[in-house]
């Protein structure tokens, strides 16, 4: 099979989650992330002087602290290591994956520790969000993260009554998900037979995007813990591969000059370059599970056609069909995904972490009922940052060529 | 202004940056302490033996959950550190000059940062003997500790 050219094999050893609230007062930011520390170390069955170097990621706007690195040293046991701390918006969760990886492939690093956290609930994120827009020409005119586009271009595309119902049926199977994941930070018990009702009655955010098919704002963190393939061989008795990973982005959403609606889509140029370097001709057939980075259902909706590179209504198919769901031929977000739980700096970590804890069959409620093998996993930030990877059970790619 | 800086347009702007901190259990009952009985909490990693003050949930350095080991420090302490600040800020707790000095308390092993009155900068010297003045009112913070004095 065709391979992408790597240093060194890297794996996932060690997974810790902390449970995801809007009410997180008993803690404050390093003993929030110490309890994700805690459990990955757990999990990997080694102690914090076994790691060689921290990766730590969030918004740093949106709790309104200035390098928050530093004071968690507290939490994070980063004192004396090496320690890195990467910002890139939504995506920083995949993107502290990816640079773990990175140096760990590299030789720099053997044992690499990733940390993403959030605390919504002490800042303002999108005073957060706002500032990010230039202040000449954009930030008086910029409204955060919400968006009726994606809703609007779906409902064009394929009628009212159908786009709705879709992306309405895709949250209703995302919230069955969610109810599955103790992690979980909003499972509402929705079904099916309410989705004429939500389609009429949730309120309107913008347009057609409604109250509930946003994501929450979510407090919680996520570390995990990577290592080279010597060390991952003896520490873990199921390291998760990471194949390969790629991150594709464009800057132009928050300048003056709009989007050209003609250019590929980051989703869909990422999946393309992964795939195509990995000799991956058919990512449906492929993968088992996919971890999308979820923001909203109709965003949710549209990105299965862009990262699957699916053509026509394919994408709606899928949803209607429940091929979506965790019992069906393609599970998506089986954790409940964005939708449920938004602690944005470790959100896109968690949906590495989810999709290898489906790798390892370490998922419990919601592990699908399955072997996976192959899992997606896919990142996103406001500027339309993409990152994607993908995780292998088994190192069998590697006698390619 | 040169020339080549004419007419290059500079927008002036404000940020607001709204935010909470949440203590958590342990920075809450250090700072309900300090207020309702005026004691100064720390806490003791049995495995390093060090006190920590501002307290923590976890030793750094050990990794061992130290929030239910608290122990009452002194009021009092010495001066392990000094600057005097000389201009003045609308942050600023006080008018300028004054004396932020580090003070380890008796029984700490961490000296914390606070303010020094009843003693002119120039004659603040390591090794001073000082003591905590606390706050007539509710503040709910480091600062329910107004400031630290000389021990006459």
């Amino acid at each position: 099979m065709k391979k992408h050219k790597k240093n060194r094999n890297v794996a996932i050893i060690g997974i810790g989650q902390t449970h995801h609230s809007s009410h997180r007062e008993d803690v404050n930011q390093p003993e929030m992330i110490h309890e994700a520390v805690e459990l990955a170390l757990k999990d990997a069955g080694i102690g914090i002087e076994d790691v060689d170097a921290l990766v730590h990621g969030n918004m740093e706007l949106f709790e309104m602290v200035h390098q928050p690195d530093l004071w968690h040293v507290i939490g994070t046991g980063g004192y004396g290591k090496a320690c890195y701390r990467v910002t890139t918006g939504g995506t920083t969760g995949a993107t502290i994956v990816g640079v773990g990886d990175n140096i760990v492939a590299s030789g720099l690093h053997d044992i690499v520790m990733i940390i993403g956290f959030e605390k919504q609930q002490e800042g303002h994120t999108t005073g957060g969000i706002t500032n990010m827009a230039d202040p000449l020409w954009a930030r008086n005119l910029q409204t955060g993260a919400l968006t009726g586009a994606t809703a609007a271009k779906t409902i064009k595309e394929f009628g009212e009554d159908r786009a709705k119902r879709a992306a309405m049926r895709l949250r209703v199977t995302l919230d069955k998900h969610a109810a599955l994941n103790p992690h979980a930070h909003r499972s509402f018990g929705l079904d099916y037979d309410q989705i004429d009702d939500l389609m009429a009655n949730s309120p309107q955010l913008v347009g057609e995007l409604r109250l509930i098919h946003m994501c929450s704002q979510s407090d919680g963190a996520v570390a995990i813990i990577l290592a080279c393939e010597e060390k991952a061989k003896k520490i873990s008795k199921k390291p998760v591969w990471i194949r390969d990973h790629v991150t594709v982005h464009r800057e132009e959403t928050f300048n003056m000059f709009g989007i050209n609606e003609n250019q590929e889509v980051t989703h869909h140029n990422a999946a393309r370059k992964l795939f195509g370097r990995n000799g991956i001709t058919n990512p449906r057939e492929y993968f088992d599970v996919f971890e999308m980075y979820d923001p909203s259902s109709w965003w949710g909706l549209d990105w299965l056609r862009e990262f699957l590179q699916l053509e026509g209504d394919e994408h709606l198919k899928m949803v209607e069909n429940d091929e979506v769901s965790i019992n069906g031929s393609f599970p998506l977000n089986p954790s409940g995904g964005v939708i449920s739980t938004n602690p944005i700096g470790a959100t896109a970590a968690l949906r590495v972490a989810e999709a290898a804890l489906q790798v390892r069959g370490d998922a419990g409620a919601h592990q699908i009922p399955r072997e996976v093998k192959h899992a997606l996993a896919s990142g996103f930030g406001g500027t339309f940052w993409t990152v994607l990877f993908m995780l292998e059970k088994d190192l069998d790619w590697q006698e390619a060529e | 202004m040169t020339e080549e800086h004419k007419h290059c347009h500079i927008k002036e702007g404000k940020l607001a940056l709204p935010y909470q901190y949440f203590a958590g259990r342990v920075g809450s009952k250090f700072i309900v302490s300090l207020r309702d009985k005026k004691k100064i909490l720390g806490v003791k990693c049995e495995k390093c033996g060090k006190v920590f003050i501002p307290p923590r949930k976890t030793c750094e350095r050990c990794f061992e959950n130290i929030s239910e080991n608290w122990v009452e420090l002194s009021n009092e302490g010495e001066v392990t550190n000094f600057t005097v600040v000389r201009t003045d800020d609308k942050h600023h707790p006080r008018k300028a000059p004054y004396v932020l000095a580090m003070i380890k308390l008796g029984g700490a092993d961490t000296p914390i940062t606070h303010i020094l009155e009843g003693v002119e900068p120039d004659s603040v010297k390591i090794g001073m003997k000082v003591k905590a003045v606390f706050a007539d009112k509710a503040v709910n913070t480091m600062l329910q500790i107004d400031r630290f004095e000389p021990v006459k």
